[in-house]
């Protein structure tokens, strides 16, 4: 295959990790963006919406689109559960100071990993896709699971846009990311508030597994990669704002498939790891976050 | 003053280490001789983090440097165990230098991210260059290189009575520096960075000096734990041992002199134990670290000094 | 040629987004001087000072201490250049000794023997049997005092006080004012007050702010009787 398609191929195997990047990568930056918590079991609630799609995949009887859809359904629910009652049980606890939250997800990442451990033990397993045509091209064929898994990503997070803009949850959670004490004082019950956007964040987190693991596998530490990316997209594309996390998404998805097709997918990771903290450091707000982030 | 406490106190616990040096059998005098050292690592995050306020989650960068300066010198050059201690205990110094330099122009969240995707690099690195570091898989380090003059570094006694030296001057340091004039700075400058600027304090110099000593530290515990133990390999340079020292030092009390060890000594036996009864031992490192935030930020030794000992350094 | 002042500020301007709290003042203190910054709330004394103590760095304008330009001097440095600033709202470090307290405040300034000179700091201000006690359990009245006595162990040329005897008995402001009138003419004072009595009882010069602007500077007397000051601050 010439130069042309082989980076055609890579393009598009890059909107894919793009689309559960962005994913992923939302879920993170609104619970940045409403709560100020840096969540780094994020990559774990990922896992663990994987792991429960393999489960529900092992007892679910029918053909796998069935099991599929069940699982996308299930998976965010329970790992949404899962990150209510942490943040319930202990962020809250917390009143949510920073260093200390941090280190409470650490624990928390290393307990949900030891659960998967445990529970679903140490080897990769495979979760079969709902459906598998192929889509013929002239020069490759291409998996049309694959593409149908960019157009949900880009259903779901016009779903996440709507429900922030134009419903009346969406209303409660921008107030309270403005001003948590205004919020307060209007009757807002800023716990539930954040309850439910960490579970949201979670949520999304789990859906992007479930589209990502019949292309991927399940495995206990498969939340490694994304959550390093999502914290890349999220930087890169300023805490805070989704549109610049989309943005992000995108460009480093695209990115990443091009240098890890034509480049050591180490290289890659080195550099990605290094322009977050440059960033970071000479330019914390990223393309699109404000200073005060 | 009450030095004459606290001094007494450190001399004795370090007293007590070398009886056990007699007493203890052969199994719990390697454990002992592996947690100085790391006591040494978690000595060098609480100089950062206790006293200064520097949340790092990198550490293992710096531990990573002493640790490969030290095994690649060995296994590459030929040098000897002495000269490679230290050159890991340089490597570590200027390692936290380097990276003091651009972290520090960030706080709080954003210079714990930062730590954490320097070291990640850092781990990435000596992957990607497996070549001469042998990445996962690691260097043994030769027998012959185990040896600083006659001491045979592979020998239980003689591992066990030069980690306890090591430990002793780190510890005896740890104590001289928090006592002394730029301890009290390194404290003011975490209660209160504002006041101590307006005091006349540059808060940049001040936490890169701290950092830097903390990365000596953490240079020579990787130096010596390679050296020591005989393995140098990718896997303790990893995002777990940035963590680790911060949960003994959280255990232990932040802040506090004895803490890192009391915290190392009581985190590998209970990690310990609990492999023993069940393969979920990387619940109990996350169950401690939830539990302890929650509800013992202080650590043991912290508590202790709040709720009255207020002499312990 | 006059003798040079301790301060020179020319033009100095601070504004955050569109609040104009420091618009291009000009200001100077002479050698010695006990000079008072007094004005509405909101008028811009606190954002003054801190762009003098270096605390917020100034937009536009000129500062010269001893003829020498501190405009990009960072706050810490002049410290050492001699601008000591006690806070507004009381910043020992609450957790640690009275003793530590000054220690810093010693050290900075390169003071030896530390214990000798931190000791003597706190007899000045009456604060030395508390040597021992940890800063957060002191009385209120007492962290104000610790407060002044951190500024003046640094032995500044200049020392700037924010409202020093907010909240503080009759008793403890007459100490405050023999504190500071023991300090002058070697540390020059220059202090923002609310309290009248504080301000005509100790002042040499006194200016004052509004809106971010000089409406007036005089002594005592001169500002008493100034119209445009009764109108807008005094009542009349």
């Amino acid at each position: 295959m010439s130069f042309g398609p082989f980076l055609l191929l890579a393009l598009m195997e890059g909107l894919v990790t793009a689309a559960v990047l962005a994913l992923t990568a939302s879920g993170l930056s609104l619970v940045f963006g409403i709560m100020r918590v840096v969540n780094v079991a994020h990559g774990a609630f990922f896992m663990l919406g994987a792991v429960i799609a393999w489960f529900v995949s092992e007892w679910m009887p029918g053909p796998p689109a069935l099991a599929f859809a069940a699982s996308l359904i299930v998976s965010p629910l329970i790992v949404g559960a899962i990150a209510a009652m942490s943040d319930t049980l202990v962020l809250k606890r917390l009143n949510y100071e920073p260093e200390a939250t941090i280190v409470a997800t650490i624990g928390l990442l290393y307990i949900l990993e030891q659960a998967a451990l445990s529970l679903f033990g140490p080897d990769a397993r495979p979760v079969p896709a709902p459906f598998s045509f192929r889509l013929q091209l002239p020069w490759f064929g291409y998996s049309g699971y694959k593409l149908a898994v960019i157009v949900a990503a880009i259903v779901l997070l016009l779903g996440v846009w709507l429900i922030l803009k134009h419903t009346k949850a969406g209303l409660v959670m921008r107030a309270t990311q403005i001003d948590r004490d205004t919020a307060r004082a209007f009757g807002i019950n800023v716990d539930r508030v954040y309850a439910g956007v960490f579970a949201m964040g979670a949520g999304l987190a789990a859906i992007a597994a479930v589209l990502i693991v019949p292309i991927q596998q399940a495995h206990y530490l498969m939340g490694g990669d994304p959550l390093l990316l999502s914290f890349i997209v999220v930087i890169i594309g300023g805490l805070g704002s989704l549109r610049g996390t989309l943005v992000a998404a995108l460009l480093i998805g695209l990115s990443d498939g091009v240098i890890s097709t034509f480049f050591a997918p180490t290289l890659a990771k080195i550099v990605a790891t290094l322009a977050v903290a440059l960033v970071l450091v000479f330019r914390p707000q990223g393309l699109f976050g404000n200073r005060t982030a | 003053m009450t030095m004459g406490r606290a001094l007494s106190l450190h001399l004795g616990v370090l007293a007590a280490l070398l009886a056990l040096h007699f007493a203890a059998p052969a199994y719990h005098h390697t454990n002992i001789a592996r947690i100085m050292v790391l006591a040494i690592y978690a000595m060098g995050y609480n100089i950062a983090f206790g006293y200064t306020g520097l949340l790092s989650l990198g550490h293992a960068l710096l531990f990573g440097a002493g640790l490969y300066g030290a095994g690649l010198l060995v296994y590459h050059a030929g040098a000897g165990a002495a000269g490679a201690m230290l050159a890991g205990l340089l490597a570590g110094g200027a390692m936290a230098l380097a990276v003091g330099l651009l972290a520090l122009r960030t706080s709080g969240v954003a210079f714990m991210i930062v730590t954490l995707m320097f070291a990640q690099a850092g781990y990435l690195t000596v992957l990607y260059f497996g070549a001469w570091t042998r990445g996962d898989e690691g260097i043994v380090i030769p027998q012959a290189a185990r040896a600083i003059g006659s001491l045979d570094l592979s020998d239980d006694g003689t591992r066990y009575l030069v980690a306890l030296t090591l430990f002793a001057a780190a510890l005896l340091g740890n104590l001289a520096l928090v006592r002394s004039p730029f301890g009290r700075v390194m404290v003011a400058m975490r209660e209160n960075e504002e006041r101590s600027r307006m005091l006349g304090f540059n808060p940049f110099t001040v936490k890169l000096a701290a950092l830097t000593v903390s990365g000596l530290y953490a240079g020579l515990a990787g130096a010596a734990y390679g050296l020591m133990f005989g393995y140098v390999g990718a896997s303790l340079a990893s995002v777990q041992y940035s963590i680790l020292p911060l949960l003994y030092v959280l255990l232990g009390g932040a802040g506090t002199v004895l803490g890192p060890f009391v915290g190392a000594l009581l985190m590998f036996y209970l990690i310990d134990y609990a492999s023993a009864v069940t393969d979920a031992h990387q619940f109990v490192t996350g169950a401690a670290l939830v539990l302890l935030i929650l509800f013992a930020p202080k650590g043991i030794l912290g508590t202790l000094r709040a709720r009255g000992a207020r002499w312990l350094p | 040629m006059a003798a040079m002042s301790l301060l020179e500020a020319r033009g100095l301007t601070r504004h955050f987004g569109g609040l104009k709290a420091v618009d291009g003042v000009d200001f100077t203190l002479e050698e010695g001087e006990i000079h008072a910054l007094i004005g509405p709330n909101g008028a811009g004394k606190t954002t003054f000072v801190s762009l003098l103590s270096g605390r917020v760095p100034a937009q536009s304008g000129t500062i010269r201490l001893k003829g020498r330009d501190i405009t990009r001097v960072p706050a810490h440095a002049r410290v050492h250049a001699g601008i000591a600033y006690t806070f507004q709202i009381t910043q020992v470090f609450a957790a640690l000794s009275v003793f530590d307290n000054v220690a810093l405040a010693v050290q900075s300034r390169g003071g030896h023997p530390i214990a000798a000179e931190t000791m003597a700091a706190l007899g000045r201000v009456g604060l030395a049997e508390r040597a021992d006690q940890i800063a957060g359990t002191l009385s209120y009245g007492h962290q104000r005092v610790l407060e002044i006595a951190m500024g003046l162990a640094l032995q500044p040329v200049l020392l700037i006080l924010d409202e020093p005897t907010q909240g503080l008995s009759d008793g403890e402001i007459a100490t405050f004012k023999e504190i500071v009138r023991s300090v002058v003419p070697k540390t020059t004072v220059l202090l923002i007050e609310h309290n009248m009595d504080v301000v005509m009882g100790l002042a040499d010069r006194i200016t004052v702010l509004n809106f971010g602007t000089v409406l007036a500077t005089g002594t005592p007397e001169a500002i008493r009787a100034d119209r445009a000051v009764q109108a807008a601050y005094l009542g009349g």
